[in-house]
């Protein structure tokens, strides 16, 4: 196969990133919940411990808290800490040492020190793991200044994301949808970086602009796909980072398409389709605007165990063509 | 010659009048002994000046003092090295001193000031001296044992023969993090030290109504680690409980927890009314059972220092405490501008 074209899926582009940091620096080390020799609830560590031994991919006792602690102080104090929370919802709890300590240390030392911690969040709905195992809760962390929070959407960026999370001198958050882990990608061999903090337009448009988050970037381009062939030209962007979030990508794209829709899984009400909204609102952009803007979140529930309830809990390809052809139309 | 070998008699003379003494006065010179009761009054008297400066409305926010804990602060650092490593509590001013900080960038810290060692971001609470080996104090009850812990990973995987030390208090022992973190470097075999300092109550709530266990270092054997109780009031009981655990975290044998019984004379912070205690318990730890007294008392007993050596410790800290004072009035404020400075790393 040609190089250039070399696919991976998510998981294993992220197992690669992890390989490639530790080949740089010794610094960098795992540590999570069965991520030695069972390999990592979604294999994503695989068998990386058999590559780097037990003292570099270290599982841990079931103990999160403690877990992220342990993390946040050996970045403290010169290592290069990758932290795997099994689930996203287990950050719950972490919660401590992420917001109290990992985000606030430098700064409430005066900067005297930097945490270099990574953390990653196996996230989202889709597995049938029902309401304490399939959550997204990201804004939780978006929310705390001293963190980033990243979303890779892709199998190219998950990799270039997690190794610039690693080389990057503060703590970042990185939520990995679980339905992504299969997703296969072009992914380039070697070191590479993606910027955290950058958006990406993954799709060109004119007539609506659609922020989407994670799992739903795709399902934002299937709809983009299905809308073309009814004459509606769709702008995608893929924030990629809620925090820092970047507020110009969005803005100008705006400006572009004078319609805004935010699509993204995490319970609707306070989420991130809020805070792009109002930076929209905010912004110049809002001028630009023809029509109100659009929010298509989670409903206001846990997630159900039930299939059929479970899907209709978060937004799907269809919702989202409705709600841009209605945005586009002028329905309300 | 003849006055030579005289001397050297003496001085083993010397040597074996020391034999009986308890651990610290055969372990360290009469000088660092001096120093340590020097650093004592220090302590002390900070937290007395720092206590002065919040009732005059010099230092806003809250303080949690230490003032009766000195002994034990003390004899757990005596046998660290200057690059082993500590994290500390909300009651964390005798940690930073006795790890090696300087009054007047503690004061200046506590004033709000750029000179401070948190440039005026941590406060109390957090207060810090990470050149010196202190990753923070912290306002979270059994936040700094992980990163502790996690310090000790690091001096493991990196080879650095650090020694890490995680003070808390009593209330923390009710902590899952305290309970996580004691697992994970048993198992790991990890050069930390668990002190937890009880001084009775976590706040209110006395150990007898908070915890199952009559001694906290019982909770030891649950983590397959060494738990040793000491008097936190004896100097010497103290450093010889912490030489031991530094020994067998140095030897790569793994932690210990410390149970250092002391007691606090102020409230649990400013707001406290000391309602949950009794004047008489209290007046009965400060007249009978002072650290500081009892170490000072036995200095003289056994010929370590006289009067008037105590006297110079005692005018040496007054205007250390006072020069610290005003070089904390002194100094700048932070600029408003530099609000959102240290939120991030600074990319050079």
């Amino acid at each position: 196969m040609d190089a250039a074209v070399r696919e991976l899926s998510y998981a294993q582009a992220i197992q690669e990133a992890m390989a490639i940091a530790m080949d740089m620096d010794d610094r960098v080390f795992l540590m999570g919940e069965d991520i030695g020799v069972y390999g990592g609830a979604f294999q994503v560590t695989g068998d990386l411990v058999e590559r780097y031994g037990t003292d570099r991919v270290i599982d841990t006792p079931i103990s999160e808290l403690g877990g992220a602690g342990v993390a946040v102080g050996a970045a403290v104090t010169g290592m290069r800490p990758i932290f795997e929370f099994q689930f996203s919802d287990f950050a719950t709890l972490g919660m401590e040492q992420i917001v109290n300590q990992a985000a606030k240390m430098r700064f409430m030392l005066g900067g005297e020190v930097s945490v270099p911690v990574v953390m990653r969040f196996p996230a989202g709905s889709g597995t049938g793991a029902a309401a304490q195992h399939s959550q997204s809760l990201e804004a939780w962390l978006g929310h705390v200044p001293g963190l980033k929070v990243i979303q890779p959407a892709t199998p190219h960026d998950a990799k270039g994301m997690l190794l610039a999370a690693v080389a990057d001198p503060d703590p970042v958050m990185i939520f990995e949808h679980k339905l992504l882990y299969k997703m296969k990608g072009h992914v380039p061999e070697g070191h590479y970086t993606v910027p955290i903090g950058k958006a990406e337009i993954r799709r060109e448009g004119r007539d609506l602009t659609i922020v989407a988050t994670s799992i739903m970037v795709q399902k934002a381009l299937d709809a983009a796909a299905a809308l073309e062939g009814e004459g509606i030209d769709v702008e995608v962007v893929d924030l990629r980072t809620i925090r820092p979030i970047d507020r110009q990508t969005i803005i100008d794209s705006v400006k572009k398409t004078s319609r805004l829709l935010c699509v993204y899984e995490a319970v609707k009400t306070l989420g991130i389709g809020a805070e792009v909204s109002a930076l929209v609102a905010e912004s110049e952009a809002f001028d630009y605007l023809d029509a109100p803007i659009v929010r298509l979140g989670g409903a206001e529930t846990p997630i159900p165990y039930n299939p059929d309830l479970e899907k209709a809990t978060v937004p799907q390809v269809p919702d989202i063509i409705t709600a841009a052809r209605d945005l586009v139309k002028g329905v309300r | 010659m003849a006055g030579a070998s005289k001397a050297v008699v003496a001085s083993k003379a010397v040597v074996d009048s020391r034999a009986n003494l308890p651990f610290v006065y055969r372990q360290y010179s009469p000088e660092q002994l001096r120093q340590v009761l020097h650093k004592m009054y220090l302590i002390r008297r900070f937290e007395e000046g720092a206590e002065e400066c919040y009732m005059r409305g010099l230092i806003h926010g809250t303080m949690h003092l230490s003032i009766g804990q000195e002994a034990s602060a003390m004899g757990i650092c005596m046998p660290l090295a200057e690059d082993d490593q500590i994290t500390s509590t909300h009651r964390g001013h005798g940690h930073c001193i006795a790890k090696g900080a300087e009054v007047s960038r503690m004061f200046a810290e506590f004033f709000g000031k750029t000179t401070g060692y948190c440039k005026g971001r941590g406060g109390s609470m957090h207060i810090a001296d990470v050149a010196k080996g202190n990753l923070g104090a912290n306002g979270i009850v059994a936040g700094g044992i992980p990163i502790a812990v996690g310090a000790a990973l690091s001096s493991k995987m990196m080879k650095t023969g650090k020694v890490v030390v995680s003070f808390f208090g009593d209330g923390a022992n009710n902590e899952g993090a305290f309970h996580e973190a004691l697992n994970m470097a048993a198992i790991w075999k990890l050069p930390v030290i668990f002190v937890c300092e009880n001084n009775g109550y976590g706040m209110s709530t006395s150990t007898a109504r908070s915890t199952a266990v009559k001694n906290i270092a019982e909770r030891a054997a649950a983590y397959s680690m060494p738990g040793v109780i000491v008097n936190g009031n004896i100097f010497s009981e103290v450093a010889e409980a912490s030489h031991k655990a530094v020994e067998r975290a140095r030897a790569g044998e793994g932690p210990t927890l410390i149970e250092s019984k002391t007691y606090r004379y102020r409230g649990h912070s400013k707001s406290d009314r000391n309602r949950y205690r009794t004047k008489e318990e209290i007046e009965d730890w400060m007249a009978n059972r002072d650290p500081i007294t009892l170490f000072e008392t036995e200095l003289r007993d056994f010929g370590f220092i006289d009067d008037q050596g105590i006297q110079a410790i005692r005018d040496a800290v007054a205007k250390e405490i006072a020069d610290g004072i005003e070089f904390a009035k002194a100094s700048p404020a932070p600029e408003i501008a530099t609000l959102q400075n240290y939120v991030y790393t600074e990319h050079a």
